[in-house]
């Protein structure tokens, strides 16, 4: 292909008489008499990444152009793999949940949960009800701020700043509760087998209620600002859309696979922490495509506050109930006994030094992340740490359908196809 | 078999020769099945009224701590509308060639998650389209590193590491199939060509 300078008018257009602004021609002053005979017929190779802001993380893709249109979208992954699975068969069951907390890193505390859950799924450990809504709370703590995270960059990606704002403001709010709760903004290693590492502060509580009661606002604010937005819906509906047999087919999970009209979530169909107590509702597409995934996304959030407020309303009535089960074999005894008592001191020790042992088995524990279905499955040959640890990562199984969705698509909408599957390097590439 | 579950019963059934034990562990059922059946039962149990396992949760494998036992693949399926579970097994034995034919033709999902059961265990999916290095690079040569002869820090010293990541020729990063869609490939130096010609990736020198 030879390059052609094109000399184009770039005067600064004047005002016609109605205070408007003139068109200036732009385009070809002296068109060639005749174009190249291959003049788009070779293909062209870009390359996204690993460090480009739009791939949100270090996501690298190969895309095959002819012209504007892609012909083929090559994903490739792993600039951030640190071999997670490998340091978990290194660890006691405790020690990973810190691991747990550096795979998604935009929804820990679901993260820790889920551990937590499919090594007492191993042990045939039963938390206390203090517990399990304590740990409801924090998966819809991180639901809410995983989704805000998404639409805010979502939003940038498409040339909205201003939702970004709003979103990391409301985002800003949880963190604080978190790091009340946790002591730590990102890395809370919120749970343990068996219960959890700490009960919520007594300012925790009012601080929730005062979020649950005022988020809905910034909400609505989005909700106006994009679900009727003619931008953005010429942006997002149409694109990168894929039906509800290719969305199985491909094994994705959670507002990926909703927004193609499959209705399936975990914590319906499998409910695990009295999921099924709680009232709230399933937001389910039917086109697939990026609007519908926006529009899955906005509505769990808003659901998230339901089963939050709900959550709240159930703290109250068991204040003062046990969070941890009530075996020392498992549960660290308060370090105040174990300085004092004897037995206790004995169960600290073989706990620090032995860790939790469950017995010879395998489970499989999925539950519904932010990014879709997160499972963890531990194989447990007896001893202190797992002979394997499994991740399902929902955003390494969504991306894999990129691809599929890419074919054809315009170069600026593999951008926006991209922002919808919800990624996080950090679980892609474990 | 007495009180096997539903799934179990029915597959006995119909591959009564492909079973070759099942069981039960924290609830989830477990099925292991001959290696060279694993794809019809596989293919059978996605379709068959009454299973309908349509979705390909994940796909992996486990190498035990005891050298002695077998390399497992793990199928981990669910049907959506029954909403069940069930886990496949098949074993492969470490002195044998550890191979087992893709489900890439009966579930698309099924092509991350075998690139990455190959990339970090060596375990290689026949029929797969694009079976290369997913999380790794292309030109890791260290080994498979989530088998349980592979060291926490690798096979090779940090040194070694060091060096080769910065001997590295950034156009390795492009696979073959992209630099020929560049038409660059006729451009790289000739012992690179040669090299990726080769294919070589990924084996213990």
């Amino acid at each position: 292909m030879s390059l052609r300078t094109v000399e184009m008018a770039l005067a600064t257009p004047g005002l016609d008489a109605q205070g408007r602004p003139t068109r200036v021609p732009l385009g070809v002053r002296d068109a060639p008499v005749a174009f190249d005979e291959d003049f788009g017929a070779e293909h062209m190779l870009v390359n996204i990444g690993p460090q480009h802001p739009a791939t949100h993380g270090v996501l690298r893709l190969v895309i095959e152009l002819e012209g504007e249109t892609v012909k083929r979208c090559i994903p490739h992954i792993g600039y951030l793999h640190s071999g997670f699975e490998k340091l978990g068969e290194y660890r006691h069951y405790n020690q990973i949940i810190p691991l747990t907390d550096r795979t998604d890193y935009l929804s820990p505390m679901a993260n820790n949960v889920c551990f937590a859950l499919a090594a007492e799924k191993l042990m045939a450990i039963e938390v206390p009800e203090r517990c399990r809504v304590l740990r409801v709370i924090a998966c819809e703590m991180s639901r809410i701020i995983s989704h805000l995270v998404w639409l805010g960059t979502t939003g940038i990606d498409l040339g909205a700043f201003t939702p970004f704002l709003w979103s990391f403001q409301e985002r800003e709010r949880i963190y604080n509760l978190q790091e009340k709760w946790t002591g730590a903004r990102l890395t809370t290693s919120l749970t343990r087998v068996g219960g959890m590492m700490a009960d919520v502060p007594d300012d925790f509580e009012a601080g929730l209620r005062d979020f649950t009661r005022t988020f809905p606002k910034t909400l609505a604010e989005v909700d106006t600002m994009f679900t009727r937005n003619a931008i953005w819906i010429g942006r997002t509906q149409g694109v990168g859309v894929l039906t509800a047999e290719q969305a199985i087919n491909h094994s994705l999970s959670g507002p990926m696979l909703r927004a193609s009209g499959v209705d399936y979530d975990v914590r319906k169909d499998r409910p695990y922490l009295d999921y099924e107590t709680y009232e709230f509702d399933v937001p389910v597409g039917e086109h697939g495509d990026i609007y519908d995934r926006y529009r899955v996304r906005l509505e769990e959030m808003w659901q998230s506050n339901r089963i939050l407020e709900q959550a709240l309303d159930r703290l109250a009535t068991l204040k003062g109930a046990p969070i941890n089960v009530d075996d020392p074999r498992v549960i660290l005894p308060p370090k105040s006994r174990a300085m004092s008592d004897m037995e206790a001191m004995i169960f600290h020790f073989k706990q620090v030094m032995d860790g939790v042992k469950p017995p010879v088995g395998e489970a499989y524990l999925g539950v519904e992340n932010p990014k879709g279905e997160l499972g963890y499955y531990l194989v447990s040959d007896g001893t202190a740490k797992p002979v394997r640890w499994r991740i399902r990562p929902p955003s390494f199984i969504n991306l894999s359908s990129l691809p599929v969705m890419c074919e054809g698509a315009l170069l600026s909408d593999v951008i926006a196809i991209n922002a919808s599957v919800d990624i996080v390097m950090g679980e892609v590439d474990r | 078999m007495t009180n096997a579950p539903p799934s179990v019963a029915a597959l006995r059934a119909q591959f009564a020769d492909a079973v070759t034990r099942h069981l039960v562990s924290c609830g989830d059922t477990v099925v292991y099945v001959e290696r060279d059946r694993a794809h019809d039962v596989l293919a059978w149990l996605k379709d068959a009224p009454g299973q309908q396992f349509d979705y390909l949760t994940d796909v992996t494998a486990v190498e035990y701590r005891d050298p002695e036992r077998p390399v497992e693949v793990v199928w981990q399926l669910r049907s959506l509308g029954r909403k069940a579970d069930l886990r496949l097994k098949v074993e492969l034995d470490k002195g044998g060639p550890l191979e087992v034919r893709s489900v890439y033709d009966l579930w698309r999902g099924a092509d991350w998650l075998e690139r990455e059961v190959y990339d970090m265990f060596g375990i290689t999916f026949v029929g797969h389209p694009d079976l290369r290095r997913i999380l790794m690079w292309e030109t890791y040569a260290e080994g498979f590193p989530l088998r349980k002869d592979f060291p926490l820090r690798g096979h090779f010293s940090r040194a070694e590491q060091t060096r080769q990541a910065l001997a590295a020729n950034p156009e390795a990063h492009y696979s073959m199939e992209e630099l020929s869609i560049a038409e660059a490939y006729d451009e790289l130096p000739a012992d690179m060509r040669e090299r990726l010609a080769r294919g070589e990736r990924g084996f213990l020198k």
